[in-house]
């Protein structure tokens, strides 16, 4: 791409009747790295942590996504950050880990519609039909690492770096008008 | 597409979303100050150039971001097994009787 990068609106959307783009508000995101012992720490954030890579948890607003055999993303509203940090803290004086607030970090987009998993298929080589509702992942999207969450069958959420954001929503932008346009 | 097995996410996924990073079990001495530049050099530099099966680490980058090894053949470029970083390097003939 030579073309100036234009400034990225974080209210960006796109779409047609197939399928929509908007970018969802912010929230808190926290990424958590521990090994060992997991107990103690489940038993702070009073949540379970799923062992299986791609599988989520939930409790009450916060979520919790299973990214790595050691590694989850956690996010919920912007409130549960400093809870969380405190719960962790505890924990920390006799079961060190890491955890980070990422918040700052990406913005996510909303793809939903009936295209909602063809869209996905403009950029990332992952089979989507295999990425379950209510499952996640960390994949690709054309060159960008991206977080996918399936949270319906025609409803995603993709977590996008902001460097890469302007790029990613173009191309979900453009794929939205070339699916609509398949469609009419 | 060439489809890689990765052993943590216990899933056949795409090649785009991994990284190759070099020939495995090239194992660092356990007494740093005892080598000489000859042991140093093999170390650092020196690799294999196979034609065929290649013992070799891949990481899912785009993914759990772990490094595992892979055996694959570099003549047809096919993937003979992957496991886990750390996981005893398998016995090649058993690979390939597998693979008839
Ligand atoms: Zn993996």
């Amino acid at each position: 791409m030579n073309a100036p990068v234009p400034a990225f609106s974080t209210d960006a959307s796109a779409g047609t009747s197939v399928v929509r783009v908007t970018t969802a508000a912010p929230c808190a995101r926290l990424s958590l790295r521990a090994r060992g012992e997991l107990g103690p720490l489940e038993a702070a954030l009073g949540l379970d942590l799923p062992r299986r890579i791609g599988a989520r948890a939930e409790v009450g607003e916060t979520e919790v996504l299973c990214l790595g055999p050691d590694e989850w993303m956690l996010r919920g509203p912007e409130a549960v950050a400093p809870t969380i940090r405190a719960a962790c803290d505890e924990v920390y004086k006799t079961h060190p880990m890491s955890l980070v607030d990422v918040s700052g970090r990406e913005v996510t987009f909303v793809i939903e519609g009936t295209s909602a998993a063809e869209l996905l298929t403009l950029g990332c080589p992952r089979d989507i039909d295999r990425l379950a509702v209510g499952e996640g992942r960390r994949t690709v999207f054309d060159g960008a690492t991206v977080v996918l969450w399936r949270d319906a069958t025609d409803r995603f959420r993709m977590d996008v770096w902001h460097s890469f954001a302007p790029h990613v929503f173009d191309l979900l932008a453009t794929g939205c008008r070339e699916l609509a346009a398949e469609a009419a | 597409m060439l489809l890689i097995h990765c052993p943590y996410c216990d899933e056949t996924l795409p090649e785009a979303e991994f990284t190759y990073a070099g020939q495995a079990h090239v194992v660092r001495a356990q007494d740093p100050s005892s080598q000489d530049d000859g042991q140093w050099e093999d170390f650092l530099f020196m690799r294999e150039n196979a034609r065929g099966p290649h013992y070799e680490r891949w990481r899912h980058f785009h993914g759990c971001g772990r490094f595992f090894n892979a055996v694959r053949d570099t003549v047809s470029d096919k993937f003979l097994t992957t496991y886990k970083a750390g996981d005893a390097r398998p016995d090649l003939s058993s690979l390939l009787e597998g693979q008839e």
